[in-house]
């Protein structure tokens, strides 16, 4: 809420016209004079526009998923509702079909939770170790794997899909949620790993040779040294992941059974299974619901983000 | 947890990447089980004419003559370097102005970060839904300015065949922006404030401070920044497939769409394994050897 | 999951094996998502049911392009489902010849398929090497074209009763805002309207030289020239439909938003969940009105090879099910296709739909595009068509010219 308050101050700021009009409502002395200044109404002027630009689809999409169909019908997208219904969303939530299943995007939710928690833990933690191993502990050979596994970022997922199947089912894991773990690890490593190894590298040099000197091996300098120091590498490969397995939707499929199938997989079943005409109130709803945890992911790490930064920061 | 019983003193040395080795065994088996075998799996197929299954039935280089035979192929490998280029452009030109913005000491920074960011949240699936809405000459953006009394106005991307990837870049780029704004935001504060003190002090132009200081600075995350927007582009398939699914026509069909298409719909595996060895071929050209002299070579990058 | 099985499997052991005969899950996966296509999908679930398994639905939305990697890659990787639909034809031929599907001759020959299925070819296409590895259960033929009484109405000119006679009127209906002929932007669209038009306009003989005979002289002879004609005028007429998907453009139809549609017998269950009447709602003109032949296409359900022997029941279960009479008129009914036996009464069936079961009598068939020319040169086909109806610029001869040549590679 003190965002909201704060913000429109920063509107008046931006603004400088206004101050005519509020003669009559503060105190004479105008904010300090550098608030003002050209340099500011540019910086605060853009983030403005461009933030208009990311949040014109977002209003849409709430502003429809809260309309009648036949308000739809009539047109203006950029409308609000006059009449609000949250219909849509129940239906989203809990009874659109896909073939012969009516309960929504309920489903999979939980699947999807299922999945993402290991799977990002595991890509993480293996990334992060990899990163360091090659940041810090440069062995004959790595250079090698490391360029092979920043190619592989490059090959598109559906050409893997029958090589997989293959290794999978020789490994009799195909099928199972382990699996998806072990592909979802596999997709999230090259970019992880690269994260993690450059992040590493950008570290004082000094910190590391000092615990070697003082007899540290390989993992008590990660666990003791690099781990407190990462916070926010952390949270940004958290935000990929996270974002990446959620929305995930030919893997799961693909590599799962039916009771496992991520939430993604009803809304693509929501959104692509017209029935007679397009629901475009549901189908937004349902976008928004299946994009609702990882928007709650970024509001709280938001937070830790900049803290890890600042914790960084302190390094130097 | 095998390091804690190395002791004191100097760690033998052997033992020391030993460890290493250990926590690196994931990361070889992804990089020689999965990619180097998946590929060279693939290729070898991309001379058979497997059709649903994987058959080893060779026929020389007849995939690859039809391939590049394909007026389908052709439109999409243009259409992949146009979108490439301005997406690469955009994004980082875009991400860091903004990340560059953000790094002023604002207020509201949380605020303006999480709604630059949001949009990464979305699956491409979404993204596509939205945009094609957003950009129906019908009820989308065209219209909305009509009846505002400009009644001439055009602005229809996904219905022209001449600009249609535009369209697509455009929700691309709302999309991605915000992550590549996060990972620079992340590289500038990783730079020391007394460089900004000294430059300050010299007198240097602060453009100049971020062109010729800052930015080579920001190596490290540049390169990361850089494959991950350029593995996205090459992978581009999901967004295409929900705003226009390739359409009108064939305007807007890209490689790896033509890829899974030839796999799985026209159930000709080795014509789909042909175009994306091009397009290993085609990376691999580029990314080998900068990234060997990148990551290779054995000297410590700051 | 393994638990399960192994009970399922120990309890089956024990049981005698007569009173073991039925209660397993069985799933089943499918693409039939649209509003009619639930709705039908949910008769043969009800009819799977009453004999007491349990039909487990693995609907996946997004056409047959989207589902069926998943069910292939299921089947290869081992971890096959009871059973999964397909249109039948030579899409599963390979995964039949790894031995991974499961031979119903058995079944077939108990129930006599052989004599109760029309026409024969469908059966024929489920055959392989003398085995019947599927069981088709609907006829869906293409040669349609659905008219809007009320759009014709407002344009103030008769509803047609030919192809020609809707192109001459198709200025009216610009004139009147109405879009003549609805395309959806799906590539199939495209291609299967061409192949409509094509035995609408040079009859069956050519179709089965072109398709079944892969002729390329022919392919690219006067005869077909008059098809791309008659493609160029669809494509001009087709203007500004603006919509992907077919159940759109036939929602254009229905709303009176586009004059006609060029699209197969499916679209009429669109057409009866909004409630609409053939004859005073909207009119049906088979092969276009011009050469009243229906192809054959249609579905059929494949059961993968299963080592748990309940399950294994359980597929014949349903394959007898999807075969029964009951089953056969509830199912296609609410599908829009015919049923695939000649015995069965269809006394619910509306004007459309009894035309076309006159024409399949009257054995005015041919097989669809789907049993007689591989996915692959389909696939080519529909490139080609989706880029001919979307780009004014490429001339009816240069797409013909490509045309022949797709034919010319075709096996």
């Amino acid at each position: 809420m003190s965002d909201i308050v704060a913000f429109n101050s920063v509107a008046e700021e931006a603004a400088p016209k206004a101050q005519v009009d509020r003669v009559v409502a503060g105190p004479r002395g105008r904010k300090p004079r550098r608030a003002l200044s050209s340099r500011n109404i540019v910086i605060y002027g853009t983030l403005i526009v461009v933030a208009l630009y990311y949040l014109l689809p977002l209003y849409v999409m709430v502003m429809t998923s809260l309309k009648g169909m036949p308000e739809i019908r009539l047109g203006n997208i950029f409308a609000p509702p006059l009449e609000i219904t949250f219909e849509p969303w129940v239906k989203a939530w809990a009874s659109a079909c896909t073939g012969l299943n009516c309960d929504g995007l309920s489903r999979g939710f939980w699947n999807s939770v299922r999945i993402t928690v290991p799977s990002t833990i595991v890509s993480i933690a293996i990334a992060s170790v990899n990163g360091y191993a090659l940041a810090n502990w440069r062995f004959k050979g790595a250079e090698l794997f490391f360029t092979i596994l920043i190619v592989g970022a490059f090959i598109p997922y559906q050409v893997m899909i029958y090589p997989i199947v293959i290794v999978l089912r020789e490994m009799g894991i195909y099928g199972t949620l382990t699996g998806l773990i072990i592909v979802h690890t596999i997709f999230g490593m090259p970019i992880l790993t690269l994260l993690f190894r450059n992040y590493f590298a950008g570290l004082p040099e000094e910190l590391f040779k000092a615990a070697r000197v003082d007899g540290a091996g390989f993992w008590t300098i990660y666990f003791k040294i690099m781990l407190p120091m990462s916070l926010p590498i952390f949270v940004v490969a958290m935000i990929l992941q996270v974002t990446g397995i959620w929305n995930d939707f030919l893997f799961g499929v693909v590599f799962t059974r039916p009771e496992y199938y991520p939430m993604t997989v009803q809304l693509n079943n929501i959104v692509n299974s017209v029935q007679g005409v397009k629901e475009y109130n549901v189908n937004m709803a349902a976008t928004i619901l299946t994009g609702a945890v990882p928007l709650f992911v970024y509001f709280v790490s938001g937070r830790l983000f900049v803290r890890g930064i600042a914790a960084g920061a302190v390094k130097g | 947890m095998a390091g804690y019983s190395e002791g004191s003193g100097r760690p033998n040395q052997w033992l020391r990447n030993l460890n290493a080795k250990i926590a690196s065994v994931p990361m070889i088996l992804t990089a020689v089980v999965i990619f180097l075998g998946g590929t060279i799996w693939t290729v070898v197929y991309s001379f058979t004419n497997s059709k649903l299954l994987p058959r080893l039935s060779f026929v020389g280089l007849d995939q690859y003559e039809r391939l590049w035979d394909a007026p389908r192929w052709l439109v999409s490998v243009q259409n992949l370097a146009i979108y490439g280029i301005f997406s690469l452009i955009f994004s980082l030109v875009i991400g860091f102005v903004l990340a560059a913005l953000m790094d002023q000491k604002i207020r509201f920074e949380n605020t303006f970060r999480t709604i630059m960011l949001y949009p990464f949240a979305l699956s491409f699936i979404v993204t596509g839904l939205v945009w094609q809405w957003l950009l129906n000459p019908e009820f989308g953006i065209q219209s909305v300015v009509r009846s505002l009394g400009w009644e001439s106005f055009t602005f229809d991307p996904l219905y022209n065949s001449d600009i249609v990837i535009y369209g697509i870049l455009i929700a691309a780029l709302w999309q991605g922006t915000g992550l590549v704004m996060c990972l620079m935001l992340a590289g500038l504060r990783g730079i020391d404030e007394d460089i900004w003190k000294a430059a300050r002090v010299d007198g240097i132009p602060m453009w100049k401070t971020y062109l010729f200081v800052v930015i080579p600075m920001m190596r490290g995350v540049f390169i990361t920044t850089l494959v991950i927007i350029a593995s996205g582009i090459v992978k581009v398939y999901d967004l295409v497939v929900a705003q226009t699914s390739g359409g009108p026509g064939i305007a807007s069909e890209v490689p790896a769409k033509y890829v899974y298409d030839y796999m799985f719909q026209a159930q000709n595996l080795g014509q789909g394994f042909a175009a994306s060895t091009m397009m290993l071929i085609t990376v691999a050209i580029i990314i080998v050897p900068w990234a060997y002299l990148e990551f290779g070579g054995g000297r410590k990058r700051v | 999951m393994n638990l399960r099985s192994f009970a399922i499997a120990l309890s089956a052991a024990v049981a005698l094996p007569l009173s073991a005969a039925n209660a397993a899950d069985l799933e089943v996966t499918h693409w039939w998502t649209s509003g009619g296509e639930a709705a039908a999908v949910a008769e043969l679930a009800k009819a799977f049911d009453a004999t007491g398994n349990h039909w487990v639905d693995g609907a996946i939305a997004g056409s047959g392009g989207t589902a069926r990697p998943i069910m292939i890659s299921r089947i290869t990787g081992g971890d096959p489902m009871g059973a999964t639909q397909f249109n039948h034809g030579r899409q599963a031929e390979e995964l039949v010849q790894s031995g991974l599907m499961r031979d119903l001759t058995d079944v077939a020959t108990r129930e006599n398929w052989k004599d109760i299925i029309k026409p024969a070819s469908l059966l024929d296409s489920c055959t392989i090497d003398g085995k019947i590895y599927c069981a088709p259960v609907n006829i869906h033929s293409w040669q349609w074209l659905w008219l809007s009484n009320a759009a014709f109405k407002k344009a103030g000119v008769e509803v047609p009763k030919n192809w020609d006679e809707f192109v001459a009127a198709a200025p009216a209906l610009e004139k009147a805002g109405i879009v003549p002929l609805a395309v959806g932007g799906q590539p199939w669209q495209a291609a299967g309207a061409f192949d409509v038009l094509m035995v609408a306009i040079a009859g069956k003989d050519t179709f089965q030289k072109v398709f079944g005979d892969k002729d390329e002289e022919v392919a690219a002879g006067p005869e077909i020239a008059k098809v791309f004609k008659a493609a160029d005028d669809a494509r001009r007429m087709s203007k500004g439909t603006n919509v992907q998907d077919w159940n759109q453009a036939t929602n254009m139809v229905i709303t009176g938003k586009a004059g006609g549609q060029i699209m197969g017998d499916w679209a009429q269950g669109e057409f009866a969940l909004a409630g609409q009447k053939a004859g005073t709602d909207y009119t049906c003109l088979p092969g276009l009105g011009v050469n009243e032949i229906i192809s054959t296409g249609g579905d059929a359900f494949y059961f993968p090879l299963l080592k748990d022997e309940e399950k294994s029941k359980a597929q014949e279960a349903l394959a007898s099910t999807l075969l029964d009479p009951k089953t056969q008129v509830a199912f296609n009914l609410k599908k829009g296709s015919l049923p695939v036996r000649g015995d069965v009464d269809l006394a619910a069936a509306n004007d459309c739909m009894k035309k076309g079961l006159d024409i399949l009598a009257k054995g005015n068939v041919i097989q669809g595009t789907d049993q007689l020319l591989s996915a692959d040169s389909q696939k080519q086909k529909e490139d080609l068509f989706s880029e001919f109806f979307a780009n004014p610029s490429i001339t009816p001869e240069d797409a013909q010219k490509r045309f022949a040549e797709i034919i010319a590679a075709a096996e």
